[in-house]
């Protein structure tokens, strides 16, 4: 009898995820942030259903800082999926002119901690499909795959629900949510892997290719629109470069590279003696526990 | 990365992924799985040797090397040297505390296999973690301390690796280095291992001599053990173990088909599908399968993924399938090969692993979900709970967090099933608490219990239709509740004068007056409290059967009983009437002269005073006691009932 491979059988363990939450949440939703990971989740949504649509929409908690090539993907895949889209820009947050280059964390909480709780609360959704991986992060490696939420969408490390074979526990009391993270047992590898064998559409920005860049605090940065404020003597320099995880541009830290196709992306990948979140400022904030405590605020 | 410990890694794989990426990608698309636990007691280097793995595939990153380095100086435990440990205790409480509190998966791959390791603690109080583990493991790697042998713990472990139904079992005997590599330690350990795997029915397993912080025997054969080369030994180092054992999917799939029903996918009227994760077997076109419960029959015509129909799905794999007929099938349904169906029932054996802070209150109603079903289910008092330290069956009440017993499980509809030990899918459970949502236990089922079987419903020709006709009104259930003194006997008296005088027939059973006859056997402990709720359900239930009206006046605290006796009704003839008296206005009347009674310790268990009462969350008539005369709130329900009707 044939073996399933790996992929397989991580492929057959996400859609198993994905449909038990259509069938027991009564509003879900899946945070599209058009990383590479979200590129897998939709995809392995579009499996699930197929041939339906998901039946449920695309949510995009919005920055209005993310790197222009993935407003582009972003709205090129929710036309080909047959999804809704859902953008949301926390209003106090425009109001107040939040941005990364003079607010520091107060960006990350406002816009994207304090934006998707709103959007949550607005919609009214109860479960919320999300990226993470468990390989990512220390914190995430010991989270549930449904990852339960209070009505004020607070985390509890301490008080996780069991989750046994593959059963999942989705019933919540009103006002509650879950997160659930369908590619929790994916690692870097295997989402890379996965999207070559699937042709998946990416954000060219994960190719290598020469673009303006900064350096600043040890961290290449791309200078992606006018909005970039350059710091005196600061020129933009040409290098070819590309990014391993994206976010909003400012806070995204390139390597230098020359992997233009996705065999040589994954070979770097593999020989890189860095992890893949080093790349963001978010994990170092608060000491070593910086994600778990986000989590606990409500961040995803 | 100068003060550890490395071997030169064994992996060829650097050099090809440097000269040959494409091939190398072949390779690891062709990679299988292998989801794997450890589990060992608090120093037996379990972190240590997960952290060995990941660095040995070169899972570990230089950025994640040097924070490991200023931590290890910092917290670590191993002077100067690296601490593995600190790399895979995730949570900042954890840190701290230097114990693993929750389970952890972690990652890695060889040229052969990627593998998924869940981390689990080896402290007693988190049986409850090791279970959860266990649950999705095709193996279970035990580590002994050289120097300490088979301990309590090991055993403990090695126990619920067993129940959990591991069947490949790994013994690391760990820490080698300390006893100077000695064969006889290594024997010793083994052969006492051996007596006790025996005993508990552990039919074989591979044992290792390693050493996780050195490196010994992990990816490589040690030098230091020359003698692990004799035949009596697995003479493999652990990673090559690790890439051979066959996992738990292939041998899922040479057993029968089932395939639990998840979605029903029906994107227009030409086309509908039913969707889920093959649990066992295989399926392609032009397989004969029954759909279970309902037991029709028909034939696969399409086996649908994104990527085009496959020729034939195994288990493991996520599909849509399609019949050549308009069967009736849904989610919980179970499609199954047509000459060798699952069975169906309603009535088990079964052991509990009890996962909550709360015991298990034994005839409470909990949800229970087992595949892609959901049902109410209610547990008996243990037959016997099981030391775990001991294997011993001890006699039990009920079940606390962390305990494991045997016990009889009641669903209120028939589900299908197989015993745990053929079908994990079929026969592994958890029970949700329908008030905290919590899942509160987990279960494996042994056998049905065949007594429901052979009592049949008997059919008869009047029916409750044609009872209720000749009374010309809609039978109810009028069921109040609320606080000792809350009013409730007052208003349902009234209640039943009014719709006697308006030609209703109508029946009122009172808590108290049951207790004479019906339930006197019945005490006050919860147990008890249910039953007492569960037989007055029964006979109410009788009564709308013959036509009635029925009203109950019982202080029923718990919400959970309350939604039991609704489940037994049909919809809409359950009006659930909370007499709402606060607790200082009850007791400040005192009727029965009670609550002086519970003040004083005379009288135990009294609702509101050392038992909770559970108000109505969404109850059809709330009365407001404080508010209202008893007249106006007699009025107020018996219009609800009749505008309702």
């Amino acid at each position: 009898m044939k073996t399933l491979t790996h992929l397989e059988r991580l492929e057959a363990e996400s859609i198993h995820i994905i449909r038990e939450v259509v069938a027991e949440a009564e509003k879900p939703v899946m945070l599209y942030s058009v990383g590479k990971d979200s590129a897998v989740m939709l995809h392995l949504a579009r499996k699930a259903f197929y041939p339906s649509p998901p039946p449920f929409p695309l949510l995009h908690v919005d920055t209005t800082w993310k790197f222009k090539a993935m407003y582009e993907l972003r709205d090129k895949m929710a036309r080909e999926s047959g999804m809704e889209l859902l953008v949301y820009q926390n209003p106090e947050a425009i109001e107040k002119g939040i941005n990364p280059f003079d607010h520091g964390a107060l960006h990350t909480d406002m816009w994207k901690t304090e934006g998707l709780k709103q959007a949550l609360d607005k919609y009214g959704f109860d479960a919320a499909f999300g990226g993470a991986r468990r390989d990512e992060e220390k914190s995430r490696a010991k989270e549930r795959i449904f990852s339960f939420r209070t009505s004020s969408h607070g985390w509890d490390p301490k008080n996780q629900r069991p989750e046994l074979w593959n059963l999942y526990n989705a019933k919540k009391s009103r006002g509650e949510s879950i997160r659930v993270f369908p590619i929790s047992n994916w690692t870097e590898l295997d989402i890379w892997q996965y999207i070559h064998l699937n042709d998946i559409p990416i954000v060219p920005l994960y190719f290598a290719e020469k673009r303006p860049t900064v350096e600043r605090d040890g961290m290449l940065l791309m200078v992606d629109d006018e909005r970039f404020p350059l710091q005196p003597g600061e020129v933009p320099v040409e290098r070819s470069i590309r990014f391993r995880t994206l976010g909003c541009y400012p806070l995204t830290g390139a390597v230098e590279s020359e992997a233009k196709t996705l065999p040589e992306v994954i070979q770097e990948t593999l020989l890189t003696t860095t992890s893949e979140r080093q790349g963001r400022a978010i994990d170092k904030d608060a000491g070593g526990a910086g994600m778990e405590v986000k989590k606990q605020q409500g961040y995803f | 990365m100068a003060d550890i410990e490395t071997k030169e890694a064994v992996y060829v794989t650097d050099q090809l992924i440097a000269d040959d990426i494409d091939a190398y990608l072949v390779q690891h698309e062709h990679k299988t799985m292998l989801r794997f636990i450890t589990c060992g007691s608090v120093d037996d280097g379990k972190s240590t040797l997960i952290g060995r793995l990941l660095y040995d595939s070169k899972m570990i990153f230089e950025d994640q090397l040097d924070a490991l380095q200023s931590d290890s100086k910092k917290v670590g435990t191993q002077g100067q040297e690296i601490d593995f440990a600190l790399l895979v205790d995730g949570l900042a409480a954890e840190r701290e505390q230097g114990i693993t509190i929750d389970v952890a998966y972690r990652f890695f791959n060889t040229e052969k296999r990627k593998f998924i390791v869940a981390d689990c603690p080896g402290h007693e109080q988190y049986t409850r973690n090791m279970v959860t583990g266990a649950s999705t493991a095709d193996l279970a790697v035990i580590l002994i301390d050289a120097r300490k042998g088979v301990l309590v713990q090991t055993r403990r472990h090695s126990y619920l690796c067993h129940l959990i139904g591991i069947k490949n079992i790994v013994l690391a005997v760990n820490k080698m280095d300390l006893v100077d590599y000695s064969q006889e330690v290594f024997d010793k350990i083994v052969a006492d291992y051996t007596e006790f795997a025996t005993s508990i029915g552990i039919e074989n397993f591979t044992a290792l001599p390693i050493s996780g912080f050195k490196g010994d025997n992990i990816t490589t054969l040690s030098e230091k053990t020359p003698w692990y080369k004799a035949p009596q030994y697995a003479g493999i180092p652990l990673v090559e173990h690790l890439e051979t054992v066959e996992v738990l999917s292939s041998v899922d799939a040479d057993k029968p088909f089932r395939l639990p029903v998840q979605w029903v996918n029906r994107p227009n009227l030409d086309f509908r599908g039913f969707s889920g994760l093959i649990a066992t077997g295989s399926a392609k076109a032009g397989d004969k399968i029954r759909v279970l419960p309902s037991g029709k029959t028909s034939t696969i015509t399409r086996v649908v993924t994104y990527d085009g129909d496959l020729e034939e799905a195994v288990a493991g794999q996520s599909v849509t399938v399609c019949f050549a007929d308009e069967i009736d099938c849904s989610r919980g349904s179970v499609i199954s090969v047509a000459d060798s169906p699952p069975q169906t029932a309603d009535q088990f054996e079964a052991t509990f692993v009890w996962m909550a802070d709360e015991a298990m209150v034994p005839g409470r109603a909990y949800w229970l979900k087992i595949g892609t079903q959901v049902v109410s289910a209610t547990v008996q008092e243990p037959k016997y709970e099981v030391n775990v330290n001991t294997m011993e069956h001890l006699a039990a009440k009920t079940l606390e967090l962390n305990s494991i017993g045997v016990a009889e499980l009641t669903t209120d509809k028939q589900i299908v099933f197989e015993a745990y030990a053929d079908n994990r899918t079929l026969g592994g459970f958890i029970l949700i608490d329908k008030m905290t949502n919590a899942t509160v236990a987990a279960g494996m089922i042994h056998f049905s219990l065949r007594r429901s079987q052979n009592v049949h419903w008997q059919a008869v020709d009047i029916d409750r239709k044609q009872h209720a006709g000749l009374k010309n009104q809609r039978p109810a259930v009028l069921w109040f509740t609320g606080l000792s003194g809350s009013g409730k006997s007052t208003i349902a008296n009234l209640v039943e004068k009014k719709l006697h005088r308006m030609n209703r027939h109508t029946f009122l059973l009172d808590g108290d007056n049951v207790r004479h006859g019906l339930n006197k056997d019945l005490g006050f402990t919860e147990a008890d409290r249910i039953e007492n709720i569960r037989r007055v359900g029964e006979v109410s239930k009788l009564m709308t059967d013959a036509g009635l009206i029925v009203i109950t006046a019982f202080i029923s605290p718990f919400q959970a009983d309350r939604e039991m006796v609704r489940a037994m009704l049909p919809e809409g003839e359950f009006f659930e009437v909370f007499i709402d008296t606060p607790l200082k206005v009850a007791e400040a009347r005192d009727v029965k002269g009670l609550y002086k009674k519970a003040r004083s310790g005379e009288l135990k268990n009294f609702t509101g005073i050392d038992s909770p009462y559970e108000a109505p969350r969404n109850p059809e008539i709330r009365i407001d006691t404080t508010a209202i005369s008893p007249e106006d709130a007699a009025n107020l329900i018996v219009d609800t009932l009749l505008g309702d009707a």
